[in-house]
């Protein structure tokens, strides 16, 4: 934890300077307060004495320059730490990010045969998120209010001292109880409570979403008034502790309260022995009660940081537990070799997810020369996903080879080898963003002409076209304010702009009703020629394009030949085709 | 209904603690001024008195009792604010689940889902402050200062009428300088949502990103649109800091005007020092309750955006009727024919999913509805289960609208598997007892043996125990409908609807299932809804709907015979040859 609290820290080096003026000028604005009452309790005590105004003079000007600046000065603190927090902001997201993306998609996916906890879903993704949001803030309301309480504890105890040590004794005794004490107790009261919060609100939401995205099972079940009655036990649970929290705060404000008019009463015991006798003017008796008071507006802050800070290190901790694992690919160190062909050659290759694992891929053999089409089938859960993942070398394989264009997989740099192939994902991710733009992901420097024939030749262009914005139309959150169809559609177009030597589907016709499946496979079937292909399906529709089938079952390879060799061989894929094709024979 | 703090006062048990906490702060306003008359009494009393300690001790013990009560108000108000705020979150979340639980899935889907679950979770939680910091402050802002005034009044009537002057300046220029803010903050708030959201997106697709070679570029892209944020949203708040500038300004030169007007006076002998003490400690305090309720103005409006939300969800009126409870309903389903009569539904208004549709369901029988993605199909399922209301015709039982029927009895009599379900952040086993509470393991284990899927929840880490769902193992789509066709099975209900509910399966597991259901359905009625036609053929009755139509209705045979929209299925389904 300290040391996920060091690398936190370390993020602040590069806003350093402006941290450093944020706590500058809420030491002015604070020192301005201070000044005001200070002068104000001067100027009246002075003039109780009845001196000639020339005499006041000095306090009249005092208090009312006072007076105008410390509006002033915290207007511009505050302009200056909101600066700091989104630079802040923007800088760990970016940090963020950066740390997170060598790490995807092994470190990222959930996948059942990989056994350890390593999972991610858009929710934990939105946790991050916020978990971000959650540290910004601690920057902003712990290290330069920490600040400005030292600077101003530190003046407070040469001014004071400069007078008489027992004042500043006084003094610091109860502005390090109110500014170090009080926090260091509301940290520890706050600790547990805070974690178990956290705990009961992240199962809360869970129950939520629960709620909303599972209403159709609950209520074809008849169990809405369960799931009501479990969501009414967490918030139960959460507002108890949040009532406990409040009674942490509420401590909190007594004690910083009574800490404060504490010290001003000590003060006043200890300095009026010595008004009496003679040993301090008796106009400072007004300043000394109000100085104290004035300068505690620098203390009292840091309790209520202090009380939240649990929640900070919580989430610094779950950041630091998904970016800290080690990515599972390494680069070579030296650079990309220079395929000689974009021939794919698999041999031998066995692989699996972790060391306790079963094989997910058992003693693979294939080749795949340039041009040609390759056909992945089988159930699912016969590999056909792991050895996507392995060619894309998502996961790094140990034994075996795979060799592209002559040349192990591994001598190749991750972003060499992703210009290598180009991809149509089973479930493609659209951002939310415009048609184009999800095309030029692509190729970001591709011609209005190409990216028209690239949506041309997946015969999505006409369609495009009849869309009022056209080429601009904003597709919505992962692009459902498509069709399936559409979405697969444009999946492919992006990959075609691409225009890698080797193409890899995967899955592409999955979930799509019949007719738009036939029409979805004719395009694919003008894209084959020219091109290396690896088509990967567990519907065998459209096969008889492929030059060789691979027929997958449990992590091996079952069978092989092309579609009219293995019918006749009623093997496996034979038994398959046919279980599918039942229902037809009765016609 | 437009979202106010009735919506908040009307709830049971808030406006105690409230009124409780309003009372505490008033308390504390009187406490302020007499700690400000024991301070100011001492201090003159020794500086101009020539008192000793001995002679101001029992003003100084009085004092110390002051600021004992002063911490105790400090907690106790902090502790029942807060009280008022959990029952406030406890009564609305309640009524939001319930209410949402009666909107159904078809308002759901209208609604951006992950939308409805920050308002459950985030927006309700948002109205706390609002509750429990921002109502009270509101009232204590204008009941505080009036106290303090009234002493001061009291006191020394000049600088009274200097304050009474300042005051009603101040919320004034904070009005128009929040209604500039306004329309910049709205879009603010925009602009963050926005943010957020493409940083997520980023996030999601990082794969696809990474594949494309785009991955690192994006780290720019980041960097630009949260620069681009802190430009606007410094420029918002710079607007916003200048009305607390404004606040701030007004409460230190009206302290500096008095201090050096008292001043003034106090050198003309026109005043007695003790009482322009008094005045000096009581002026800042004057000011504090408008500048704290300045400080949780912005939790409050949070607090309004999040309550206004929930008063409009809340006020979303429910289609489906609930008529009284009636006994044995499941024997008069089971053998009562389920009749569509002219049924038309409308979604959203505009498109219309089904038109004038009608045919029956046979008790018993196998029924299939087939048609192409987007004609209508489970639109029917849905008003089968009562999700949505028929906007024309009827839909009847055994002669009876289902609409005379209370829903949760007639669901009783329904296994239903979608093609998406939903699986529950619980165990496998607690996943499948859905379909029934009570069920032994071994009942469980039979169930999805029945739907394939014992044997890869047996290969699961802790088998039918594994936590699955959102946070738990992720499981794939064919493995996901395994799942509630077991659920389904386990119900055992007299009318299953398999909604597109094989999907996912391959070919080998498909033909599993559907053997189960054939060996299951005697004495079963059985509504199938596909787009593939392998789960079809053998049907008692085939309906085809197009377009929200009916356009055929009869056996394979028959409608290959027939219908030139079927045989156009038909052969799609093989790949051209068929």
């Amino acid at each position: 934890m300290s040391s996920s609290l060091r690398s936190l820290l370390s993020q602040i080096r590069p806003v350093a300077g402006w941290m450093a003026l944020s706590a500058l000028l809420g030491v002015l604005t604070v020192g301005s307060g201070i000044g005001l009452m200070t002068l104000s309790a001067y100027l009246i005590s002075e003039a109780a004495l009845h001196p000639s105004y020339a005499t006041l003079l000095f306090a009249i000007l005092g208090v009312r320059f006072f007076g105008v600046v410390r509006g002033a000065w915290r207007y511009f603190e505050r302009v200056v730490s909101h600066e700091v927090s989104f630079r802040l902001l923007a800088r760990l997201r970016a940090w963020f990010y950066e740390a997170l993306e060598p790490l995807a998609p092994a470190r990222l996916l959930t996948r059942k045969h990989v056994k350890s906890r390593e999972y991610t879903s858009g929710d934990l993704l939105s946790r991050l998120i916020s978990d971000i949001e959650t540290l910004q803030d601690f920057y902003a309301r712990s290290i330069a209010p920490a600040l400005v309480a030292a600077i101003i504890g530190l003046i407070m105890w040469f001014v004071l001292g400069a007078y008489n040590s027992a004042f500043a004794i006084v003094l610091l005794a109860f502005y390090l109880l109110a500014g170090v004490g009080v926090p260091l107790v509301m940290y520890l009261l706050g600790r547990t409570l805070e974690e178990r919060v956290i705990t009961v609100r992240s199962d809360l939401k869970m129950a939520c979403i629960d709620s909303v995205q599972g209403i159709g099972d609950l209520l074809a079940y008849g169990f809405e008034e369960k799931q009501a009655e479990r969501v009414r036990a967490l918030n139960l649970q959460l507002v108890r502790l949040q009532a406990a929290r409040a009674r942490v705060r509420g401590l909190r404000e007594a004690a910083g309260s009574v800490l404060m008019n504490l010290c001003v009463w000590t003060m006043l015991v200890v300095a009026i022995p010595l008004v009496r006798e003679g040993r301090l003017n008796g106009v400072y008796l007004a300043v000394l009660a109000l100085a104290a008071v004035s300068s505690f507006e620098a203390a009292l802050p840091l309790s209520a940081a202090a009380q939240g800070l649990q929640g900070s290190l919580v989430a610094a901790r779950r950041l630091f537990s998904v970016i800290d694992a080690p990515p599972v690919i390494r680069d070579p160190v030296l650079p990309s070799p220079v395929p000689s062909s974009f021939d794919l050659e698999v041999c031998h290759l066995s692989f699996r997810y972790t060391e306790d694992a079963p094989y997910a891929l058992r003693n693979i053999c294939f080749a795949l020369p340039q041009s040609r089409c390759l056909a992945l089938v089988g159930p699912s859960g016969a590999g056909k996903s792991t050895l996507v993942n392995v060619l894309q070398r998502f996961w790094d394989y140990e034994q075996g080879s795979i060799r592209l264009g002559g040349h192990e997989l591994r001598a190749y740099h991750q972003e060499d080898l992703h210009q290598l192939i180009s991809v149509v994902e089973q479930r493609p991710y659209l951002f939310n963003a415009t048609i184009r733009e999800n095309l030029l992901l692509a190729r970001p420097e591709a011609s209005q002409d190409e990216v028209e024939e690239a949506a041309r030749q997946a015969c999505l262009h006409d369609f495009i076209q009849s869309l009022p914005q056209g080429y601009e139309t904003l597709i919505g959150e992962q692009g459902l304010k498509l069709s399936g169809g559409e979405r697969q559609r444009l999946a492919i177009a992006r990959a075609l702009l691409k225009n890698a030597p080797i193409l890899l589907l995967d899955e592409v016709t999955a979930n799509l009703d019949p007719l738009t499946e036939r029409e979805v496979l004719r395009t694919v079937r003008t894209l084959l020629p020219g091109r290396t292909t690896i088509l990967i399906t567990h519907r065998l529709v459209g096969l008889e394009m492929a030059d060789e089938i691979l027929v997958l079952h449990e992590g091996a390879i079952k069978e092989r030949g092309m579609h009219s060799d293995l019918l006749q061989a009623e093997g496996l894929y034979w038994h398959l085709w046919l279980l599918q094709k039942q229902e037809l024979a009765t016609s | 209904m437009k979202f106010d703090k009735a919506l908040v006062y009307r709830i049971r048990g808030v406006r105690t603690p409230l009124a409780a906490a309003v009372l505490l702060g008033a308390l504390a306003a009187l406490l302020i001024i007499a700690q400000a008359f024991c301070l100011s009494s001492i201090i003159s009393g020794v500086f101009l008195g020539g008192r000793t300690v001995r002679q101001v001790w029992g003003t100084l013990l009085v004092l110390l009792s002051v600021i004992a009560a002063r911490g105790i108000l400090a907690w106790g108000s902090e502790v029942t604010a807060n009280r008022a705020g959990g029952r406030a979150r406890t009564e609305l979340r309640e009524r939001l689940v319930t209410h949402l639980f009666a909107l159904g899935p078809a308002y759901i889907r209208g609604e951006r889902s992950g939308e409805l679950v920050s308002v459950l979770c985030e927006g309700v939680e948002a109205l706390d402050p609002y509750v429990s910091q921002y109502l009270p402050q509101v009232v204590l802002a204008v009941l505080v200062p009036t106290i303090l005034l009234a002493a001061i009044f009291w006191i020394d009537v000049p600088s009274g009428v200097i304050l009474l002057i300042v005051t009603p300046i101040l919320p004034f220029i904070m009005a128009v300088v929040g209604m500039m803010a306004r329309a910049e903050t709205k879009r603010q708030w925009r602009s963050l949502g926005l943010m957020s959201a493409h940083f997520l997106d980023v996030l999601q697709g990082l794969t696809t990103l990474k594949i494309f070679g785009g991955s690192r570029r994006q780290v720019e892209a980041i960097r630009h649109t949260s620069d681009r944020f802190r430009r606007t949203t410094m420029r918002m708040l710079r607007v916003a800091f200048f009305s607390s500038l404004v606040l701030e300004l007004g409460a230190t030169i009206s302290t500096a005007v008095i201090a050096v007007e008292i001043g003034l006076r106090l050198l003309d002998g026109l005043m007695p020092f003790q009482q322009a003490l008094f005045v000096l400690l009581l002026a800042p305090e004057y000011f504090l309750p408008l500048r704290l309720l300045g400080a949780r103005y912005h939790a409050g409006m949070t607090g309004k955006v999040a309550g206004q939300r929930i008063a409009d969800i809340l006020n979303t009126p429910v289609a489906v009727s609930q008529p009284p409870a009636r006994p044995s309903l499941s024997q008069f389903i089971a053998g009562g024919t389920i009749h569509f009569e002219r049924v038309g539904y409308i979604y959203d208004g505009q498109r219309p999913a089904l038109h004038d549709v009608s045919f029956d369901i046979q008790p018993g029988k196998k029924v299939a509805l087939v048609g192409p993605s987007g004609a209508g199909k489970s639109t029917v399922a849905h008003l089968l289960l009562r999700f949505i209301e028929a906007e024309r015709g009827a839909v009847l039982v055994d002669g009876t609208s289902l609409e005379k029927i209370p829903v949760q009895q007639w669901r009783k009599c329904i296994a239903w598997v979608p093609e998406h379900p939903y699986l529950f952040h619980a165990t496998v086993a607690e996943n499948i007892r859905l379909g029934c509470e009570q069920a032994s393991l071994s009942a469980v284990i039979e169930a999805a043996q029945l739907a394939c899927a014992h044997e890869f929840i047996q290969a699961l880490p802790q088998g039918y125990d594994t936590v699955i769902g959102e946070r738990g193992l992720l499981l794939s789509g064919g493995e996901a409908q395994r799942i509630s066709l077991a659920r389904a099975f386990l119900k055992n209900a007299p009318l299953l609807i398999l909604d597109e509910a094989t999907s996912y399966l391959d070919a080998e597991n498909q033909t599993g299932v559907l053997e189960a259901i054939s060996r299951l359905k005697r004495g079963r009625t059985v509504l199938i809804i596909a787009h593939r036609l392998s789960t079809v053929y053998d049907a008692d009755q085939i309906i085809v709907i197009d377009g929200g139509r009916v356009v055929a209705e009869g056996t394979h045979d028959a409608l290959l015979r027939q219908s030139s929209i079927y045989r156009q299925f038909v052969g799609a389904y093989g790949g051209g040859k068929a």
